[in-house]
């Protein structure tokens, strides 16, 4: 029955420019005004044309003689996300086929319901293929900006001889956490700093996880022999902390970055004296 | 089975590890170093893994028990040269090494150790002004009456 259906709403398809205009005039409705109604127009006749191609193959849009309509699909989902389109209006214009089908069954005098509800299918599997590759493109560029976001906010600054730190800015993660672990590590190798101050001035709140992470991170500065100092603890931060119960032991805690250097620099030997007759 | 050479250094042992390191390979190493210590009295004990890449549960361990056992033998070890991933799969493994001396590279461990000797002596000087012998060389605990 399926590959007979087939047959049917192939030759809807073929029935001529009529199915095309009015495919088009359906799907006009949901983008009112956004794309023009050539653009729109040359748009559903490539598709169509597309797809009428591919229903040789049966109706089964997983099939590979779709591959030619899904990757138009996939890109004209692409290229209208890119333009502002919502995945509904994209999908709509899709959907929108079904109106022109129906039109042409009814117009044929045999729309039953079996051609109606397979070629209704048909045109849903179509109109998700769109939302999917949405989804996906939208995915895609999520991901990238995290991993983007993961390179930006863990700098390594070096604020003294032998004393570099790590201004952490935003929520910590384990993944986050591991990156500047690694590279505070790496630092303190290739400087030969003996001293790392992890500030977290930017880091909006502190679990047990967060203190975990960090305290891991000291441990490991520790294991290399470096003296890890961590620094910009805020006053809920702090109160937080102690609510929480978290231990952080004998490592060194400051509260502003500037007393964590000073630190630092004492630790190194270096001593900050006002000179005489300055304010 | 290759064993880890251990060197003498003046008053410390330098153990430089450049080979993969083995379970037996460190079980040797700590009789070794164990031997070592005692017949050259040697007050620290530096042992060099910057290029140590791997490690796992029981060589962590073990650095921790041959800081235990030099102690024993009254000499201070110093791990120096750990890389960034071994610091972070011992610390995953929750091995902190506690009681353990650690530092970037040789250089900084031997000024490690000769600020712990240095410290011994003077703490010795303050023995023998109280009019006790001296601790005399072969490691063995001193004689104070």
């Amino acid at each position: 029955m399926t590959q007979a259906d087939g047959g049917r709403v192939r030759a809807l398809l073929r029935s001529g420019d009529k199915v095309l205009r009015r495919w088009v005039e359906a799907a006009e409705e949901p983008l009112r005004g956004r794309l023009t109604t050539g653009e729109l127009g040359r748009t559903c006749s490539d598709l169509l044309s597309v797809l009428v191609e591919a229903t040789d193959g049966g109706l089964d849009v997983r099939t590979d003689a779709y591959a030619g309509a899904r990757g138009f699909l996939t890109e004209l989902s692409r290229d209208w996300a890119r333009r502002g389109f919502s995945p509904t209006e994209t999908a709509s214009a899709v959907f929108a086929l079904k109106d022109a089908l129906f039109a042409a069954a009814d117009e044929d005098g045999d729309g039953d319901l079996a051609t109606v509800l397979e070629a209704s299918r048909w045109v849903d599997a179509l109109g998700l293929v769109t939302f999917e590759s949405f989804a996906r493109a939208r995915e895609q560029v999520i991901s990238e900006q995290a991993e983007q976001l993961l390179e930006l906010t863990t700098p390594v600054v070096k604020l003294w001889e032998g004393v570099v730190a790590v201004p952490l800015i935003g929520t910590l993660d384990s993944a986050r956490t591991q990156i500047v672990m690694e590279k505070l590590l790496q630092t303190l190798v290739d400087t030969g700093s003996e001293h790392a101050i992890i500030d977290i001035t930017g880091v909006p709140a502190v679990d047990t996880e967060v203190a975990q992470h960090l305290l891991k991170t000291v441990v490991a500065a520790r294991l290399m022999g470096a003296e890890c100092t961590i620094s910009g603890i805020r006053p809920q931060i702090a109160q937080t902390i102690v609510t929480l119960g978290i231990e952080f032991g004998d490592i060194t805690t400051k509260s502003t970055l500037a007393d964590a250097l000073l630190h630092a620099m004492r630790g190194t030997g270096v001593e900050v004296v006002r000179r005489a007759g300055s304010r | 089975m290759e064993r880890v050479p251990v060197l003498s250094l003046g008053d410390a042992l330098l153990v430089s590890i450049q080979i993969d390191l083995q379970d037996n390979t460190v079980l040797a190493l700590q009789e070794d170093l164990a031997e070592r210590i005692v017949s050259t009295g040697a007050r620290g004990v530096l042992i060099d893994i910057s290029a140590v890449d791997i490690v796992d549960s029981f060589i962590g361990r073990m650095f921790a028990s041959i800081a235990a056992l030099s102690r024993l033998l009254d000499a201070e070890t110093v791990v120096v040269g750990m890389r960034p991933a071994v610091a972070i799969t011992l610390v995953e493994l929750g091995l902190s090494l506690a009681g353990v001396r650690t530092a970037l590279d040789v250089e900084r461990g031997m000024k490690i150790l000769r600020a712990l000797s240095d410290r011994r002596e003077v703490r010795q000087a303050d023995e023998a002004d109280a009019d006790l012998v001296p601790v005399a060389e072969g490691g063995g605990p001193a004689a104070g009456a």
